[in-house]
């Protein structure tokens, strides 16, 4: 699946968006954040307090239960500030 | 009965004219009575900032905005409804965002027009970070708890 990566998510982990391959016992939302936070120092900065992160599963807002089986995209992104 | 209106949704970096808005929105009607319009403005208060740089999720922005456009007209009876978010770099005093509501009576339109920004700003992918006159690297701006208090309440 893609993993796309917004404003300081953006930042931190020092990506737009990356191709990502789960093992399967990753099947939700929170259990994806725990697996990306492992990949490395900026990931681990970028998902340090999960309660900041937003999530989006194919273009939609999930929350931290939120199966992510059949998605094809999964977006991070801090708490939207526009308007 | 009025046949419930499409929304026209756009998320763009060029800028956008309220009267030209308002013209498309009730050109050729003779049944709408209230017309309501909010535009959000890039602001300074301290004379510190340069611009806000939008970042914005092509493709979920739109959807999530027209996600809750269909929800306004679930909610009242709107005749026309018009949202734009910009994105990109946007100087104090520029417009960033319009939401604009027709409807037979200012009643529906008002609260329309109010739930749309306060759902906007709380669920609408946009993120503002600021660029310092200084030349300074700007923060990200937070997302303030009144914004999610201003959304609790249409629940």
């Amino acid at each position: 699946m893609k993993a796309l990566y917004f404003a300081w998510v953006r930042e931190r982990i020092g990506l737009a968006e990356e191709e990502i391959a789960p093992p399967r016992d990753v099947a939700t939302v929170r259990q994806l954040i725990e697996w990306l936070s492992a990949r490395g120092d900026g990931y681990a900065a970028a998902f340090a307090n999960p309660a900041t992160i937003r999530v989006a599963v194919d273009k939609t807002h999930a929350g931290p239960n939120a199966p992510i089986g059949a998605a094809r995209e999964v977006a991070f992104f801090p708490p939207m500030t526009g308007g | 009965m009025t046949p419930r209106p499409t929304p026209s949704v756009r998320v763009q970096a060029e800028d956008f004219d309220l009267g030209r808005e308002q013209a498309l929105l009730t050109r050729g009607r003779r049944d709408i009575g209230a017309l309501v319009s909010f535009v959000g403005l890039c602001r300074d208060e301290e004379g510190a900032l340069e611009a806000l740089e939008l970042e914005h999720y092509p493709g979920m922005a739109e959807a999530e905005i027209s996600r809750v456009a269909y929800e306004a007209l679930e909610r009242w009876p709107l005749q026309g409804l018009t949202i734009i978010h910009r994105f990109g770099r946007i100087r104090p005093g520029e417009q960033i965002v319009l939401v604009l509501t027709a409807a037979r009576s200012r009643a529906d339109a008002f609260a329309a027009a109010e739930f749309l920004m306060d759902y906007l700003k709380t669920r609408a992918p946009f993120w503002k970070k600021e660029r310092c006159a200084d030349g300074a690297p700007g923060d990200w701006v937070g997302a303030k708890s009144e914004d999610d208090a201003a959304a609790e309440r249409w629940r």
